[in-house]
C-alpha cells in the first residue's frame, strides 16, 4: 500500500512535480552516450531541433548526418552504417519513422540483425495541434511484431535518458518512443532502470496496473486516489518487448486482475502484449486504457488526453471495472 | 598423401612443394615458410594459414574470365532446375558482371569473408542472388556442391540473400530499392574513418521505380561519396514487361548526372569493359559513380534471351538440357561432349 522504496521515485510524487518532455531525455542521453562511444552517429530527416538532435549536432558535427525528408533513406542509410560498424541513431516523428519505413526496418535492421536504433518522437495524441497525421498511435504494434526488435516506451525524462544510454550498449536493433509534450518527472537519476525489466513503482494486492509512457504517472495518481478503497499495484512497463514475464506474472498471481494503460491504439500495443502473456500463463481479467481504435485530432495536449480517456479518472474507472470481473 | 610419399618429396636434400610454389607461383615468401616446415602437419598448417588470409588473385586473362562466366551460367541452370523456382533471365544476364567483380575488381579474401579491409559488394536486387552464390562458390567461399541447396529447407543459400545466413553476403535484400542506401551508408562511414576499401552496389533497372532508391541517389550525390560505385543492370525488363512500358526510366544517364553522379555506360557482357569502367570509377574522386551495364537478360541461352516472361521462372528439365548444351558448345561453335 505504499510507494516502493527501491524504486526511488521523486519525493514529492503526489504534489507538484517537475515536468519535461521525454524527447529531452533522448537529446541528453544521446550526447552522453556518444561521449563514451565513438561509434555512435545520429541521423535525422530535416527535424533536427524538434527531435532534440541539435545538441548532438553541435557537439559532434562530424557524426551528425542529415538524410533530408526521406524516412526510407534515413533508415536504410542508418542500417548501412550499422553493418559497417557504427551505432546509428535514426530519428524522426514516429508517424513517419517507423510509420513510413516499416519494411526497411524489418529487412535492413532486424533481418540484417544490425544495431540500428530507431527513435520515434512525437508519439501519442499528446502531440496536440498537429492533428491525427502526426500522432503516432500504432508504432508499438508495428514494431513489436518484428523479430529481433526491442521496443521501449519510457515514462519520463529520466527513463528516456537511461533507455537511450543503455540502448547504445545493446548489440541489437531497438525502437524507443518519445513524446512531444511535457510530462511529470516521476523517477530520479538514481532510480533503477534496465531495458527488459519492469519496475514495480507501487505495491498493492487487489489490482495490477501495467502502464508505459505518460500513463505511468496517471496510474500512480489513480492508485493514490483510491488507496483506501482498492489496493493497487503499479508497474512501469517501459519495455514492451521483450516483456519482463517474471515480474508481471508474479504481480498478477497476487492481484488476479490487470489494467493496462498506454497512449497507443488499444489493438496490438502494451495491452495486447500483456493479454498475450496472461492468456498463455494466467488468464486474469484485463481492462485496457488506450485509444479506442480511432484517430486523434487537433487540440491542446491536455484536452486531447482528457477527450481520449488517458487520464487518472479513466484509469480509476478501469480499475473499478476489472475488480468486479475478478 | 602417406608419410612415405611425403618423405620422398620433402627430405634433407629437397623440398618439392616449396620449389613448386616458388617456380610456379613466384611466391618466395610462401616457399620460404614451407621450407621451414619439416613435418607434413606443419606444412599443412602453413598452407591453411596462407589460404585463410590470401587475397583473391586478380585474373586478367580475358579468355579465362569468359570461361569462368560460362561455368557460372551452367551452375545457374543446374541450380534453378534443382530449386524448381527462381529467376533465370536476370541471373544469366549478370554472369559477366559478377565474374568481373569477384575475379578481378574486388579486393577480397574468400576464406576470410569478414576481412575488415575487403571491398563491400551490396546486392540491391536480391532476386538475382543465385549468380552471386555461383560466383562466390567459384571464387572459393564455399564448395560448389552447396550450390544445389539453393532455396531448400535449411540452406544457407536462401531464395533471397541473408546476411546472417551466409558469410560474405553484405546485406539482406529482396524488397527492392534499399540496397544503394545501405551501400552509401557504409561508404559514408568508411570515409569518416579514413578507410581505404571501396563499396559497390548492384541494382536492377526495374527497381529504380522505388522512391527509396532515388532518395539514396540524392543523398550520395550530395555527399559526393568517392568510394561508392553503383552498377546498374540495365536489361530493360521487369515482371510486367519492358521497363520503358511499365515505368519509363530514360533518359537514365541524364537522370544520374542531374543528381550529381559520374556516369559510365558499358557493354555488360564485355568483362574487360566492365573491369575498365570499375577502374575508371576509382579515379573519379569527387562524385559517386554509376556504371550503366547494358545487359541482355538471359544472355547465353537463346530461348531465354530478352524474354521478360523468363524474369521469374526456372527452366524445366528439357529446357535445362538445351540450355546447358548451348553453354557447353558455346552456342554450337564447339562440339558437345556427347556428340
Amino acid at each position: 500500500m505504499s510507494v516502493v522504496k527501491a524504486a526511488h521515485l521523486v519525493r514529492n510524487l503526489y504534489g507538484e512535480v517537475k515536468q519535461r518532455p521525454t524527447r529531452d531525455g533522448y537529446g541528453d542521453g544521446l550526447v552522453d552516450a556518444a561521449k563514451k562511444d565513438k561509434r555512435i552517429v545520429a541521423l535525422c530527416a530535416d527535424l533536427t531541433d524538434s527531435t532534440r538532435n541539435a545538441k548532438f549536432a553541435k557537439e559532434f558535427p562530424d557524426r551528425f548526418i542529415e538524410a533530408g525528408i526521406a524516412e526510407q533513406a534515413l533508415v536504410t542509410i542508418g542500417a548501412g552504417l550499422a553493418t559497417y560498424g557504427k551505432i546509428p541513431y535514426v530519428s524522426s516523428y514516429a508517424a513517419f519513422c517507423p510509420g513510413r519505413c516499416w519494411e526497411q526496418i524489418r529487412t535492413t535492421a532486424s533481418l540484417n540483425n544490425v544495431p540500428l536504433k530507431v527513435m520515434g518522437m512525437h508519439a501519442g495524441i499528446s502531440v496536440g495541434p498537429d492533428g491525427a497525421t502526426h500522432q503516432a498511435l500504432e508504432d508499438i504494434a508495428t514494431m513489436r511484431s518484428i523479430p529481433n526488435m526491442i521496443v521501449v516506451a519510457p515514462a519520463d525524462y529520466h527513463e528516456a535518458y537511461k533507455a537511450v544510454v543503455e540502448s547504445a550498449k545493446i548489440d541489437s536493433p531497438i525502437y524507443i518512443r518519445f513524446g512531444r509534450d511535457k510530462v511529470p518527472i516521476i523517477t530520479t537519476e538514481k532510480s533503477p532502470f534496465r531495458i527488459g525489466r519492469a519496475e514495480v513503482y507501487r505495491t498493492g494486492k487487489d489490482v495490477t496496473v501495467v502502464a508505459c509512457g505518460p500513463l505511468v504517472y496517471e496510474a500512480l495518481m489513480a492508485a493514490k486516489e483510491i488507496e483506501g478503497e482498492i489496493d493497487v499495484e503499479v508497474i512501469s512497463n517501459h519495455t514492451i518487448k521483450p516483456l519482463d514475464q517474471k515480474t508481471l506474472l508474479k504481480s498478477v498471481k497476487k492481484t488476479g486482475a490487470v489494467v493496462t494503460a498506454e497512449e497507443h491504439q488499444v489493438n496490438g500495443g502494451l495491452g495486447g502484449a500483456i493479454s498475450e502473456l496472461l492468456a498463455k500463463n494466467n488468464p486474469a481479467p484485463v481492462e485496457m486504457v488506450a485509444v479506442m481504435d480511432r484517430f486523434g485530432e487537433s487540440g491542446p495536449p491536455d484536452v486531447l488526453m482528457e477527450a481520449f480517456g488517458m487520464k487518472k479518472k479513466d484509469v480509476i474507472a478501469a480499475i473499478r471495472k476489472v475488480v468486479k470481473r475478478k | 598423401m602417406n608419410a612415405l610419399v611425403f618423405r620422398h618429396h620433402v627430405n634433407g636434400k629437397k623440398n618439392d612443394f616449396a620449389n613448386w610454389v616458388e617456380g610456379c607461383f613466384d611466391d618466395k615468401n610462401l616457399a620460404k615458410k614451407l621450407r621451414k616446415a619439416r613435418s607434413q602437419k606443419a606444412m599443412m598448417d602453413v598452407l591453411r594459414k596462407e589460404l585463410h588470409t590470401k587475397q583473391m588473385v586478380k585474373i586478367d586473362d580475358a579468355n579465362h574470365l569468359d570461361e569462368i562466366a560460362n561455368f557460372i551460367r551452367q551452375d545457374l541452370i543446374k541450380m534453378l532446375l534443382a530449386a524448381g523456382s527462381g529467376h533465370s533471365a536476370g541471373t544469366l544476364g549478370m554472369a559477366d558482371v559478377f565474374t568481373a567483380l569477384y575475379f578481378n575488381v574486388l579486393n577480397h579474401r574468400p576464406r576470410q569473408p569478414n576481412w575488415e579491409g575487403r571491398d563491400r559488394l551490396f546486392l540491391s536486387n536480391g532476386h538475382i542472388t543465385p549468380v552471386r552464390y555461383a560466383a562466390m562458390a567459384r571464387a572459393g567461399y564455399f564448395p560448389l556442391s552447396e550450390l544445389k541447396t539453393l532455396r531448400q529447407f535449411g540452406t544457407r543459400l536462401q531464395g533471397h540473400p541473408e546476411r546472417e545466413k551466409l558469410p560474405g553476403v553484405e546485406n539482406t535484400s529482396g524488397p527492392l530499392g534499399s540496397g544503394l542506401a545501405q551501400a552509401a551508408g557504409v561508404a559514408y562511414g568508411a570515409r569518416m574513418d579514413g578507410k581505404r576499401f571501396n563499396v559497390y552496389c548492384i541494382c536492377g533497372d526495374g527497381e529504380m521505380d522505388e522512391g527509396n532508391h532515388w532518395e539514396a541517389v540524392l543523398w550520395a550525390g550530395k555527399n559526393a561519396l568517392p568510394n561508392l560505385t553503383l552498377i546498374i543492370d540495365r536489361n530493360n525488363i521487369q515482371i510486367d514487361g519492358f521497363t520503358e512500358d511499365v515505368m519509363p526510366l530514360e533518359p537514365l544517364r541524364e537522370k544520374y548526372e542531374a543528381f550529381r553522379w559520374h556516369v559510365i555506360d558499358v557493354d555488360g557482357h564485355s568483362i574487360q569493359s566492365i573491369i575498365d569502367a570499375c577502374n575508371e570509377a576509382l579515379s573519379v574522386r569527387e562524385q559517386p559513380v554509376a556504371i550503366i551495364a547494358h545487359t541482355i537478360p538471359g544472355k547465353g541461352v537463346d530461348f531465354i534471351e530478352n524474354k521478360f516472361e523468363w524474369h521469374g521462372k526456372p527452366p524445366n528439365k528439357e529446357e535445362a538440357k538445351k540450355a546447358l548444351h548451348q553453354l557447353r558448345t558455346l552456342a554450337g561453335k564447339i562440339q558437345g561432349e556427347h556428340e
